[in-house]
């Protein structure tokens, strides 16, 4: 099967997200498609499966031009879609989950679980995925959930095959099976588009690569003709500095320092496993691991969002366990939340308003009944001025923004202010390059300034540039302590995927 | 670390709820129930009366719930909690039926048929929530579907015969339903304003139209409501045969409605489709399930499930149509599918235990028991008060419910 | 994009939305005259069609005249908006917190009874008495409206539930109580009770200039000008207004912003509960007099129609409130007037709400392009 997009536009208000773009992809090859966070790929990817309508352009299989309603027809025609978060019922069963959609049915259409079970262990079985058709989505880390995504595509027996940003939540060796996986789906015959903003892992599996920015394709190359810089260069335009650029760490004084700590989930399962650690002045210590184990309450437990069970967290010196977040705050903790959207901003209110989401009863801005309005409004926008973020209007709302300058206001927000301890979680998730190159340009200097970092990314590479140490966690556990300039990529994958590199002694 | 088992705050939370819940019955009981020394007389069967002693009753119920209460905060009963809640609630009640009826006998059985009788708008109204809230969106509308069916079906029912009355009172429930599916779902207005403007509509246009039309023209207001129907054979069991079994096609309505529903919703194609999409739309979407056909058929069929809930005020009770009949019903069965943790079984639990709070109201004002009739009248809205606080922090709603689905 | 291009685009923004809102009351009229046509059995079905819509034309110029159609009419819309708009305060703040307050009938039913109890046991010149019964009925609205709050903090207890179920007590508790020696009137056998002292009333908001007679609305007004204007201040300006709407907003943030999610919850509910207590002591002093099993009416239930209309905005919930008042007045012209009885008012209000909440389908109805409208979500799921 050949598959063609050709000449595909489609526009949303304000935004022209794809602007005539054309690709195509055949039985038994994979094609990258590159592009940074807002060049147009989501959308293109929706086109194509059947959930937008393009505004002008048109598909063809084989040649011939179709139109898709919705995603039933795109299946139908063929195309399955690994989406980047999983399209997945987590309090259903491997076998539910698969067979949605399809599901045998029996006398009085009733559900036949076991021809559902039956179906997923084929599928499973031939392309050696080795899956538990009972297993509750919920209860599987998420290596094993994209398996049960591609058994689901599979089984709707799709021609070409589009993963979108597959290997985001995998171990660099989860990373190398999943490569195997798609090896073995290109031997079987199918297409592959491999959707992503990892330059080494295109380079690595595809056979051609066409790099998207701002709505339309800038170029299409192979493996043998690019390398990483030239085709960082395709994709933001302008030549990119891919490693951060920081002096060696001087640290100082014990800053945060958490020991025996442990926290369980409302149900009661061990999320954080009895962790310690410590934090100095001046270094940036890095928390790398797979998403989901126990990042996210770890981080909810240091900034007082969380109670802990067990262990305590002290910050220089006082004992902060039981400390509200708002106290912790005004002792000078930063916290960069993971989440934007959910935690970190009220995209409802302004600019300004958010700007000072955390500190707005300082005496500063109130006299703790009334609000001094126009005290937040100059402040904002000597802040907005300072951190680059780009608006008109400190007045405007928050959801006016991009997702890179709704993050610098978090970063301005949180770093504005004398600190002892800065807590950043995943600081660059879904954010544009020059975003990104200037949030770790931020946190480096507030390092230099003395303060105490923690950075929790499940981004190895963010992780790797930025950190003078990384603990791995696993498992809720901390199961290594390394110095990224002297430790491989792989070998810390090895860490976050639960086992040890070769020639550590157990 | 310490050698018991760690609990997380809200298991701690729900668990010290539960013990701190079995004291104060016990407390109460202790205080309340003990005062008077004469025995109750239950009447199960017609020729066998049970009698309690309401003191030695509530003496020894009181102590086990104050020592369950305490074996609960100290070690905690953990799975067994909630069957230990709800044996205590249970007990609790018989103790205090005995102390209020002592020194009397009362038709306990009889009470128990009028429970399931009127269980049935609350059942078919929870059951009308669960198909929709199970499919992702949430229908405060079942107080206003309720009362829009009693009176279209009383009027239908009056005018032709009792049988079109539940017709047009389903069909009633299926418009509702879907006028609910275009306001939510089409033009995706924010579900909760639109049930509760739905409430208004009902109430208005009945209101408004029975003044118009019913008082000068009373016959199309009256009709003969279904008497009971005896089941062969298991109406005979003692105590729950002329409870469940001697009632009314309504009631068996309900009981083929709950069954029905249970196995639609997790043994057939479309019910699993119906969870997924009011747990994760977007992944059934993806899989090219039609989210908002779907939807729309639930809400549809659940329409019919309430309207067939409200054909119940004129053809299975009572004959006629009043203003405002159904008098907060549809709500209580709101609290119902909360309580019920949406599943259809659950709910007719949940139902059975309001009117049960109900029926002893009904029953106890016919008995001199000194409590002022107005905090009996409050007794099922009390008992739902109680239990949506005591349960809703253990049950786990579909997780999309509420939010508006786009094809995005 | 210039800066007036913005401006001029959200001035249009805000003209449309009162486009809309215009256009969903005609609808709803609309909508009743054809209720009231087709529920005419009797014409209808002698065929007189022409007589079932004179009637109804009467019945709605009665509408318009009972409203505003004279001094008198104006001053029953007075009397009438003046419990709507301090109750609309109270669910729209509650809204604005992020809940959903349904309870402000059983509120007012509370803050009422307090209020009478004040009113009838003090003696004392008015300027003491009337704040300190209307004090009474913050005290007991509010005390009523933590019930559901603390529910909710603690147990995570949905308040549309809790709300309804106390409203149901609260009119049982409130029949127990006049059933009482110290709230009954001695002469009489059913729930009522003794009349508050005459210092107690509130005076006729225009009498200082001897309009008392003509216009006779109590002063009651006045206080709810002082709560929209409060409810204005708490919203744009004071502290614990943004942490209120930051809340209602994004809950996360709020919790991650350090403020403290179940005191917010505790202390809306309270707030919300007080001034809808407040409302039922103003409907106490201003209208009875005196305390009934009914004396709140559907005015809570109302309230919500009010708020949701005027998009919990401190004017929009009062201009809603006075349309809602209009109407009130209105009707009971109409009901006097012709055959077609005040239940049609409750059918108008929940027409206007269902059009007021469907933007879209309005526009679809009346063909406007405009700019988006938000179709905001107020329900956050049953929690856990």
């Amino acid at each position: 099967m050949r598959l063609d997009l050709v000449d595909i536009t489609k526009s949303f208000p304000g935004v022209l997200a794809n602007d005539r773009v054309s690709l195509n992809v055949s039985s038994g090859e994979v094609l990258a498609l590159i592009g940074e966070n807002g060049a147009g790929k989501s959308t293109l990817m929706n086109v194509l499966y059947g959930m937008y309508r393009p505004d002008s352009g048109e598909i063809r299989i084989d040649g011939q031009p179709t139109t898709f309603q919705s995603a039933a027809d795109a299946i139908a025609a063929g195309i399955g879609m690994v989406h980047q978060h999983f399209m997945l019922v987590p309090v259903f069963s491997v076998a539910e989950n698969v067979v949605l959609g399809v599901e045998p049915t029996g006398a009085l259409g009733s559900l036949d679980i076991a021809k559902a079970r039956q179906m997923v262990k084929e599928v499973s079985d031939k392309y050696h995925l080795d899956l538990d058709p009972d297993a509750l989505i919920e209860n599987l880390p998420v290596g094993i959930q994209q398996r049960v995504e591609i058994v689901k595509v599979l089984l709707r027996d799709a021609k070409v095959v589009v993963f979108d940003e597959p290997t985001a939540v995998l171990t660099p060796s989860e990373i190398l099976e999943f490569f195997e996986i798609v090896k073995s789906l290109v031997d079987a015959g199918k297409g592959v588009v491999f959707i992503t903003h990892k330059l080494k892992e295109a380079l690595h599996i595809a056979d051609r690569i066409a790099v998207l920015r701002r709505g339309t394709v800038v170029g299409e190359t192979t493996p043998t003709q690019a390398d990483e810089n030239k085709i960082a260069e395709m994709m933001v335009g302008r030549p990119v500095q891919l490693v951060v650029s920081k002096n060696s760490a001087q640290p100082g004084e014990e800053v945060l320092s958490v020991s025996d700590l442990t926290v369980l989930d409302p149900d009661g399962r061990t999320v954080v496993d009895d962790i310690s650690f410590a934090v100095r002045r001046g270094e940036i210590v890095g928390i790398a691991g797979v998403q989901g184990n126990g990042q996210t309450e770890l981080v909810e437990t240091l900034t007082g969002l969380r109670a802990a069970n067990n262990g305590s967290v002290r910050l220089g010196g006082d004992d902060i366990t039981v400390a509200s977040p708002r106290l912790r705050h005004e002792m000078g903790m930063a916290h960069i939340p993971e989440d934007r959207q959910r935690q970190g901003l009220v995209v409802g209110m302004s600019i300004a308003q958010n700007l000072v989401l955390t500190r707005y009863h300082s005496p500063e801005f109130s006299n703790g009944v009334s609000m001094d309005w126009g005290k937040v409004h100059d402040v904002s926008e000597e802040l907005v001025k300072n951190y680059d973020v780009r608006t008109n209007d400190v007045d405007n709302l928050a959801s006016t923004l991009s997702g890179g300058n709704q993050q610098k206001v978090i970063v301005a927000r949180e770093l504005s202010r004398d600190l002892r301890l800065a807590v950043a979680s995943q600081p660059t998730r879904g954010v544009d390059v020059g975003s990104i190159e200037y949030i770790h340009s931020q946190i480096v200097k507030e390092r230099d300034a003395g303060t105490a970092v923690l950075i929790v990314s499940t981004e190895l590479d963010e992780v790797m540039a930025l950190s003078d140490r990384i603990l791995v966690m696993y498992r809720g556990k901390i199961v290594a302590e390394v110095d990224p300039k002297k430790t491989s990529a792989m070998d810390i994958g090895l860490y976050m995927a639960g086992s040890k590199p070769q020639g550590v002694a157990s | 670390m310490s050698a018991t088992v760690m609990l997380s705050a809200e298991q701690r939370k729900q668990s010290r709820n539960t013990g701190v819940t079995l004291i104060i019955l016990g407390v109460i009981s202790a205080v309340f129930f003990t005062q008077d020394g004469g025995s109750a007389g239950f009447g199960l069967t017609e020729g066998f009366t049970l009698n309690l002693s309401s003191q030695r009753f509530a003496q020894v119920l009181a102590v086990a719930l104050v020592g369950a209460g305490a074996f609960q905060l100290y070690r905690g009963f953990g799975r067994l909690m909630n069957v230990f809640l709800a044996t205590g609630t249970a007990l609790f009640v018989i103790s205090f039926l005995a102390w209020s009826a002592s020194g009397e006998s009362f038709n306990f059985t009889g009470m128990l048929q009028d429970t399931v009788a009127r269980s049935v708008p609350i059942t078919l109204g929870a059951v009308a929530g669960i198909l929709c809230e199970r499919s992702g969106v949430i229908n405060i509308a079942i107080e206003g579907q309720l009362l829009f069916a009693a009176f279209t079906g009383s009027i239908v029912g009056s005018i032709l015969n009792p049988w079109f009355g539940i017709v047009g009172a389903v069909a009633s429930g299926v418009a509702l339903g879907g006028l609910l599916g275009v306001l939510a779902i089409k033009y995706q207005v924010d579900q909760v304003i639109v049930g509760f403007a739905i409430n208004f509509l009902s109430l208005g246009v009945t209101s408004f139209v029975g003044q118009r039309v019913l008082v000068t023209k009373p016959e199309y207001n009256y009709l003969t409501p279904f008497r009971p129907i005896d089941v062969p054979l298991l109406s005979d069991i003692p105590v729950i045969g002329p409870s469940m079994f001697e009632q009314n096609l309504f009631v068996y309505f309900s009981y083929v409605v709950v069954a029905a529903t249970t196995w639609w919703m997790y043994r057939t194609r479309w019910g699993l489709r119906t969870r997924a999409i009011g747990e994760y739309p977007k992944a059934a979407g993806s899989l090219g399930v039609d989210v908002l056909k779907l939807r729309y058929r639930n809400l549809l069929i659940g329409g019919a499930v309430a309207g067939l809930g409200g054909a119940w005020w004129p053809v299975g009770a009572v004959g006629r149509f009043d203003e405002n009949i159904t008098g907060g019903r549809g709500f209580i069965a709101l609290a119902a599918v909360i309580f019920g943790r949406w599943h259809p079984v659950g709910a007719f639990i949940a139902a059975l235990v309001f009117t049960l709070a109900e029926a002893v109201r009904l029953k106890l004002g016919n008995l001199d028991t000194g409590i002022p009739s107005e905090f009996l009248l409050s007794a099922p809205y009390f008992v739902t008060l109680v239990v949506v606080a005591g349960f809703v922090g253990r049950s786990r709603a579909p997780k999309s419910v509420g939010q508006p689905y786009t094809e995005q | 994009m210039p800066r007036w291009f913005d401006a001029l685009g959200s001035r249009l923004n805000r003209m449309s939305s009162l486009v809309i809102t215009l256009l969903a009351v005609v609808s709803a009229l609309v909508v009743g005259a054809v209720i009231i046509i087709l529920s005419d059995v009797e014409r209808l079905g002698n065929g007189e069609i022409g007589a079932a819509f004179s009637e109804l034309a009467t019945a709605y110029s009665a509408l318009v005249r009972g409203s505003v159609g004279s001094l008198r009419a104006l001053s029953e819309t007075v009397n009438n908006s003046t419990p709507f708009i301090i109750a609309g305060v109270s669910v729209a703040l509650a809204f604005k917190t992020g809940l959903f307050n349904i309870g402000a009938t059983g509120q007012m039913l509370a803050g009422g009874l307090a209020t009478t109890w004040v009113g009838f046991v003090m003696d004392g010149p008015a300027i003491v008495q009337i704040p300190l019964a209307l004090l009474a009925g913050l005290v007991g609205g509010a005390l009523f409206g933590a019930i559901p709050g603390v529910l909710k903090a603690r147990t995570g207890a949905h308040e549309v539930i809790t709300t309804i179920m106390l409203n149901y007590i609260a009119s049982f508790t409130i029949l127990w109580a006049l059933d009482t020696q110290l709230f009954q009137r001695p002469d009489r056998s059913d729930p009522i009770s003794k009349f508050v002292s005459d210092e107690a009333m509130l005076p006729k908001v225009f009498g200082f200039i001897g309009l008392g007679e003509k216009f006779p609305a109590h002063s009651g007004i006045i206080v709810a000008l002082l709560v929209v204007a409060a409810y204005w201040w708490f919203l744009e300006r004071s502290k614990m207004g943004f942490e209120f709407q930051a809340f209602g907003q994004n809950a996360d943030a709020a919790e991650y912003a350090g403020m403290r999610a179940k005191r917010l919850t505790v202390v809306g509910m309270v707030v919300a509960g007080g001034i809808a207590g407040v409302a039922g002591g103003i409907e106490i002093l201003g209208r009875y007099g005196y305390a009934t099993q009914t004396f709140a009416g559907t005015i809570g239930f109302d309230a919500i129609a009010v708020a949701l209309l005027g998009r919990s905005t401190p004017l929009g919930t009062m201009f809603s409130a006075i349309l809602f008042g209009a109407l009130q007045s209105g009707g009971r012209e109409m009901q006097v007037e012709t055959d077609i009885n005040i239940d049609l008012i409750v059918v108008l209000r929940a027409l206007i709400v269902m059009f007021i909440a469907a933007p879209l389908l309005v526009k679809a109805i009346w063909r406007v392009k405009s700019a988006q409208v938000s179709t905001g979500q107020t329900f956050k799921g049953w929690g856990s």
